[in-house]
């Protein structure tokens, strides 16, 4: 059971979160400007690396606000944590 | 014909041990209240209630309404029965053209008064906070979970705690405290 | 005379009877039952798994690999270890070949389990656990303390040792005392750790007992620091007979003399590459047992002994007798040149092949081991968790190193916390320096099929030459292919055992082998400790709403949508569900019904871009919407396909309410604050769920005008001043309402919401008015399929399109984007294959066809693999249309509409026409009434 270090109330139960898989994929700014070869490329490619991977969780049962955690995807270690439309700290 | 109010959502016999007290306190008047702290409005808004909306994550303040941080942009004004309407016109008129919802929620959630100095034990049963008086201790709050139930959960003077409950949820709730109750009645084996 | 004959002059205590395998016993309070079976001569316990060989006691604690027993009184309770069962009064067991077996009966018992948190967490509480405990709990810091025995010092009573002068096990209870006076300290005896996860989260079973208010206890502890001292387990050595009864870890048949007052033998041998065994043979001999000779693998053999000879250089190279030990053969080490094997009578041969620091939590918590060549031993290295290893735990010796050590530990990790350690001498033992062990894994032989490794998968030596034979090299596929180390007792003896055997065969070292990868549970738990409260009634959440108790006492059955109760239909006396589902739709379409649809997601939306808001989370132009008026919306993910569906209410100019469906509520509402944070922030709207404050009343049919305009006077209900699509606030039966027009089922319907405390009233209310029928979700789901509603989870699932189910009218041409959008032109979205939403009438009008059922286009089925167009979703009687009916999901099925197609349905094919979708008044003339 990670314990994960949400922005606003602290760390807590990873049962009360939700993932969110990567962050910083943006929702494109004009979907119907983009070649069907693109958008599939949207909805369906995520990174999946072994090791530090930024990604979006929300505290579901607490605050029901989003944000970004960088967890090592191989140790659960959390690296960072940071808020929704902020940028990724920089390494790991 | 505006009947009685129904019995209230968790209808149960209230607990009232020596060392523990269970019972419901219905019908509260609950306002959820959703700005951004750094609106002009808020201010007007805290003197309007007379106790400045909360921004330490996890905490509440009193006046003669309780008002609980939920989450960086929303609260809950909780106070006395029957209290709705003055509340909703008073928020409404403190936030004036400011960006706010207010939104009457009262009967959105029932409340459930634990308490007595087994009230931590019992809900160290099913709540993975840490209930420590050092770090949960009176004028703190939480949105979690509490067994299989998601709670709002406030700590108040002389180890009383209130747990606020979807009213779907109180029956299943209650159900599952008096059972993990039982232990901690007198005369029952620990 | 004592009746138990092989209990140790002067040990005395409560007499407890108990029966095993059908014969009465008796023995004393503190006994387990495998103490008390060694008392009374019971030399074979349980049967081999694999090989049905008979199996002796062969440890003291969790480490047990044979005695494996199964409860039959005073509760069924399969598979544990007689090593670790606290013998009580009245205890019925019988030994297990190997396997055990669940109880056909119900286990009346309670479980339970609790949350708890700490700065420092001391797992074991021996001579190190103890000193770690003391010295963080002077600190301040708030401490557990988890021991799996019922008595504290660990290995103490087991050794006899002194502590400060005491005897250990006086130490241990006094330094116990001492700790349970702290008012931040938690002592958990009977307590075993089984698992370490992520973030120093330590999950453990509290044996509490019958008579308590739960028979186990989860603990679920969160803590900042940890100190595992969890001692080491002796391994045994691989030789021809090493598993017949009477065969024992030399510091297990210590323990039984020092700690039970148990002679496990008459006469034993003990074979050893240590000195620890000489401790237990020393010990063995002051409790009346004859060791008859030390059989020591080292040629300079052990420390000074003044006993029986010591036959250094040699091995055990046989065992003999059948159901118990009856003498021993050793023979010279051949590399040494001697030759010459001797056979010794003994009753009893002790075995001690070296320690295995007990890593298995440090192991679980992701920490690196390290193979010590000098100790022949596993050794915690690095870990990431906030972890301290202590004592034996982490190879240390002897007792003094381990008061030490656990002494530091506890106050490093309280200081680690933020707490100051206060200055406190640790206790004291003497230590006597040993000579330096050899490291033995395997005697050699010719025939390895009587050399075990793992005596609970009675795996041997020639099963691991089988598999490194067979190419294996890697410990993990030799535990899989021999499933060595795999049992209950996760290969606490032989875990290493099997990699020194491995390394010998493969002549690499175990440093380069390592070993298998411990995972949780490091001891047996029960599921039903693992569920604790969540069992029975309390499972799972059930849901009810405010009108629950009025369904209750009409005798409604009901459906489980998520975790809400819903009324699935009212029988009334002689009706079945058949019965009672026609009868209820014939009200609706002829008269009025009324449903509780409470449970329905509302979400309130406030602020001057709600509109836009909405505009881009559902396919239809919201913003168009004046206030006053609702229009039906559908949600899509990304990819095209649909998420939720609903009704949106235009309250004001900044307000909406968005109803959704019952089992996604808080997922739309989940969906809404995710576009909102992560992708929109600086839309001005927030989302507040009211679900719960409202109750809602469906009151539908061509009669509920009427009903209405009765309840409600003031409300003007004829068609014009109260159209379709359009609320209006009134109050109903004197209660404020909200009324909306809306209808799930073609007829004239309404919907009024009013405050949940009321709802109850309002249902009374219009039931009360006489001419309503109460209906359930089977009749709504009947009605709404007859006009070709779709359900979200029932007629779609995660590939159906707003296109597929001739919803295309809610798609709007005009927004430049909704989520979906983009997704309804690639060209998998276009196809003219997909399955869209179709009807099927059954060519027997009385034909039921069956949810979930294929469809294909052959009077008869060809061969495998049968090319199937689409599947039955939805299936129901219908009262209005006089017969059976089905929606289903068909390729191309809008092109096939009058096609016959078939239904398999076990080896019948049942033809069926294809149809719209809409089967009942596709003019929509009904819903004005």
């Amino acid at each position: 059971m990670m314990l994960i270090p949400c922005p606003w109330c602290g760390p807590r139960d990873e049962a009360e979160f939700h993932y969110g898989g990567q962050a910083h994929v943006a929702y494109p700014a004009d979907p119907a400007a983009l070649s069907d070869a693109e958008w599939a490329r949207y909805l369906f490619f995520r990174d999946n690396p072994k090791g530090p991977f930024a990604e979006r969780w929300s505290h579901a049962a607490g605050c029901r606000r989003w944000f970004n955690v960088v967890r090592d995807t191989a140790t659960n270690e959390i690296h960072a944590v940071y808020r929704a439309g902020g940028q990724r700290p920089v390494s790991p | 014909m505006m009947g009685e109010r129904p019995s209230p959502p968790a209808r149960f016999e209230p607990v009232a041990d020596g060392d523990l007290r269970i019972a419901e306190v219905s019908f509260l008047t609950q306002v959820n209240l959703r700005l951004d702290p750094g609106d002009p409005a808020a201010g007007d808004i805290g003197r309007a209630l007379g106790v400045p909306l909360p921004t330490e994550p996890g905490t509440y303040g009193s006046a003669d309404v309780d008002v609980l941080w939920l989450g960086p942009d929303e609260w809950l004004i909780v106070g006395e029965p029957g209290r709705e309407r003055d509340l909703e016109t008073r928020l409404r008129t403190a936030a004036g053209t400011g960006h706010v919802a207010v939104t009457d929620v009262s009967a959105q959630r029932t409340t459930l008064l634990v308490a007595g100095p087994k009230a931590r034990d019992l809900l160290a049963h099913g709540c993975a906070l840490d209930l420590h008086p050092r770090v949960f201790g009176p004028g703190r709050c939480a949105q979690t979970m509490l067994a299989r139930a998601q709670v709002l959960l406030v700590a108040r003077d002389g180890d009383e705690f209130l747990v606020l409950v979807r009213p779907s949820f109180a029956g299943y709730l209650v159900a599952w405290l008096l059972d993990a109750a039982a232990e901690h009645l007198s005369g029952q084996p620990g | 005379m004592t009746r138990q004959p092989f209990r140790r002059d002067g040990h005395r205590g409560e007499t407890l009877r108990f029966r095993f395998d059908g014969r009465d016993y008796e023995g004393y309070r503190g006994d387990t039952l495998a103490s008390a079976l060694l008392a009374n001569g019971v030399r074979a316990v349980a049967t081999s798994v694999r090989l049905g060989r008979p199996r002796g006691v062969f440890a003291a604690w969790t480490e047990e690999p044979n005695a494996l027993v199964q409860i039959e009184h005073p509760f069924p309770e399969p598979m544990l270890q007689a090593t670790t069962v606290e013998l009580y009064d009245g205890l019925v067991a019988r030994g297990l070949p190997g396997k055990g077996r669940l109880s056909g009966e119900a286990d009346p018992a309670r479980h339970d389990g609790v949350y708890a948190h700490c700065d420092v967490l001391v797992v074991g509480a021996g001579p190190a656990g103890l000193s770690a405990a003391l010295s963080a709990a002077g600190s301040g810091a708030r401490v557990v303390l988890a021991d799996d025995r019922p008595v504290p010092g660990g290995s103490l009573p087991d050794t006899a040792e002194t502590v400060d002068g005491l005897p250990g096990a006086e130490w241990a209870a006094a330094a116990l005392a001492e700790l349970d006076g702290h008012p931040e300290v938690r002592v958990l005896a009977r307590t075993g750790v089984l698992g370490y996860y992520d973030d120093n989260y330590l999950v453990a079973v509290e044996r509490r007992g019958e008579r308590a208010s739960s028979r186990e206890r989860l603990w679920r502890i969160r803590a900042r620091r940890v100190v595992l001292a969890t001692g080491a387990h002796e391994r045994s050595v691989a030789f021809a007979g090493n598993d017949r009864p009477g065969v024992m870890l030399a510091s297990a048949a210590r323990a039984y003399v020092n700690r039970y007052g148990v002679l496990p033998g008459r006469r034993a041998v003990v074979f050893t590459a240590n000195d620890s065994a000489y401790a237990a043979a020393r010990d063995l001999t002051a409790a009346g047992v004859e060791v008859a000779a030390v059989v020591d693998v080292r040629r300079g053999g052990g420390r000074s002994w003044d006993g029986s000879e010591v036959l250094a250089g040699h091995l055990v190279t046989g065992v003999d007798g059948q159901d118990g030990v009856s003498s021993v053969t050793v023979s010279p080490d051949p590399r040494g040149g001697l030759a010459g094997d001797r056979e010794i009578e003994a009753d009893l041969l002790l075995v001690s092949g070296g320690w295995n620091p007990v890593v298995h939590l440090f192991g679980q918590a992701g920490g690196r081991l390290r193979y010590d060549e000098r100790l022949g031993a596993l050794l915690p290295a690095a870990t990431r968790q906030a972890v301290e290893v202590a004592g034996a735990a982490r190879g240390l010796s002897t007792l003094g190193r381990c008061l030490a050590d656990g002494a530091a530990a506890g106050a490093r990790a309280a200081e680690a916390a933020g707490f100051r350690a206060g200055r406190r001498s640790a206790a004291r033992a003497e230590d006597v320096a040993a000579a330096l062990a050899e490291h033995v894994w395997l005697v050699p032989a010719a025939d390895y099929r009587g050399h075990f490794v793992d005596l609970q998968r009675d795996v041997t030596v020639a099963d691991v030459m089988r598999a490194t034979r067979a190419g294996l090299r890697s410990v993990e596929h030799v535990k899989r292919y021999t499933t060595a180390g795999t049992a209950h007792d996760q290969g606490k003896t032989s875990g290493l055992l099997t990699s020194g055997v491995v390394a010998h065969l493969l002549e690499v070292d175990v440093a380069e082998l390592g070993t298998t990868t411990f995972r949780a549970p490091y001891v047996p738990v029960s599921f039903a400790t693992l569920a604790g409260r969540d069992r029975g009634a309390l499972h799972d959440p059930v849901r009810v709403t405010p009108l629950h108790g009025w369904h209750v006492a009409r005798g409604a059955l009901f459906e489980n949508v998520g975790q809400w109760k819903r009324p699935r239909y009212y029988p009334r006396a002689g009706e079945d569900m058949r019965a009672a589902v026609l009868r209820e739709c014939a009200a609706v379409r002829r008269g009025a019904g009324a449903m509780d649809v409470s449970t329905l997601g509302k979400i309130d939306l406030q602020g001057p871009d709600a509109a836009e808001l909405l505009d881009r989370l559902y396919t239809a132009m919201m913003s168009t919407l004046p206030v006053g008026a609702i229009r039906y919306g559908v949600m899509c993910q990304p990819d095209g396909t649909v998420f939720d569906d609903g009704t949106v209410t235009r309250l004001a100019e900044d307000r909406f309410l968005a109803t959704t469906t019952t089992g996604n509520a808080a997922a739309v509402l989940d969906w809404m604050e995710e576009w909102l944070q992560t992708e929109w922030p600086s839309l001005r709207v927030y989302c507040t769920s009211v679900t719960e404050q409202w109750a809602t009343v469906a009151l539908a049919g061509p009669g509920s005008r009427a009903v209405l305009a009765g309840l409600a006077p003031g409300l003007a209900v004829d068609g014009e001043s109260f159209p379709f699509m359009t609320w209006r606030e009134a109050r109903v039966a004197g209660i404020e309402a909200r009324v909306c027009r809306i209808s799930f089922s073609g007829e004239l319907a309404y919907e009024i919401n009013v405050s949940a405390w009321d709802g109850l009233a309002l249902w009374e209310a219009v039931q009360g008015s006489g001419a309503v029928t109460p209906y359930g979700t089977e009749t709504m789901h009947v009605l709404r399929a007859e006009k070709g509603y779709p359900i979200v989870g029932q007629d779609t699932d995660g590939t159906v399109t707003p296109a597929d189910l001739g919803l295309g009218w809610v798609l709007s041409g005009k927004k430049a984007d909704y989520v979906g959008k983009r997704s309804h032109a690639r060209p998998g979205d276009l196809r003219p294959d997909r399955k869209h939403l179709v009807g099927l009438l059954p060519d027997d009008p009385d034909r039921l066809l069956p949810e979930g059922a294929h469809l294909v286009a052959t009077a008869r089925l060809p061969e495998p693999p049968v090319p199937a167009l689409g599947h039955v979703t939805s299936s129901y009687r219908s009262a209005a249309l006089g017969r059976t009916f089905a929606l289903a999901l068909v390729s191309g099925g809008r092109e096939r509409v009058g096609d016959r197609l078939y239904v398999p349905v076990g080896a019948e094919q049942v033809p069926v026409t294809v149809t719209r979708h809409v089967l009942y008044d596709p003019e929509g003339a009904r819903r004005d009434g």
